[in-house]
């Protein structure tokens, strides 16, 4: 596959990698995690919020260039998208299942620990 | 140009060869939304992070398009008829 352009610039991805680890967890997001504005994106933010995680959020619908920088960045092609300890851990419903399982609050306990 | 459930499900049936495959819409009128349950042997060793990726990777193309992706399920054969075993069983208590 021959890509003519990419949104992830190399400024943009020093600029992730900081964000990523220099925060345990962060929600890249639609919306912030005072007003989500989607209802994918909220359900992982009540998730985080139950687990009394502490966690950033970015607001992603506020800079088109950083959208389509992620999606590349994290290989993922839709948004929330949840770092943890510096690693994409998933979407929404990886979040969920794994809430469910317990393997959300183990990685979380282990993060926050390191 | 909108994606429909039949594009939805031959892009994935041709790539990830599923047993078992439920696509719904769930768009409800508003653009291209789906969940998805899907039985696949290409699962087999693969975490779960990895099944949505090869998921997402299937439907590359249609994702340029859709609004919204729900992967309810994304299991092997083996794990899907031991799921399929507990909810006969769980019916068959609350019968």
């Amino acid at each position: 596959v021959i890509r003519c352009s990419s949104a992830l610039t190399p400024q943009l991805k020093s600029t992730l990698d900081k964000v990523i680890t220099s925060n345990k967890v962060v929600l890249f997001m639609k919306g912030t995690k005072e007003f989500p504005q989607c209802g994918f994106s909220n359900t992982v933010v009540q998730i985080l919020k139950s687990l009394n995680a502490p966690f950033e959020t970015i607001n992603i619908l506020e800079n088109e260039l950083l959208r389509q920088g992620l999606k590349e960045y994290s290989n993922w092609p839709t948004f929330p998208q949840l770092y943890i300890d510096g690693e994409f851990f998933g979407g929404c419903d990886i979040t969920i299942e794994a809430y469910q399982s317990g393997e959300l609050q183990e990685v979380l306990e282990k993060a926050m620990c390191s | 140009m909108g994606v429909t459930k039949e594009q939805v499900e031959s892009s994935l049936k041709a790539k990830l060869n599923p047993s078992h495959i439920e696509i719904i819409d769930t768009s409800g009128g508003c653009g291209a939304s789906f969940a998805i349950e899907i039985v696949s042997e290409q699962f087999e060793g693969k975490r779960l992070l990895e099944r949505h990726r090869m998921v997402n990777a299937a439907l590359e193309e249609e994702m340029k398009e859709i609004h919204a992706l729900s992967i309810k399920k994304a299991v092997t054969p083996e794990q899907w008829n031991q799921q399929q075993q507990q909810s006969n069983k769980s019916d068959a208590a609350s019968a």
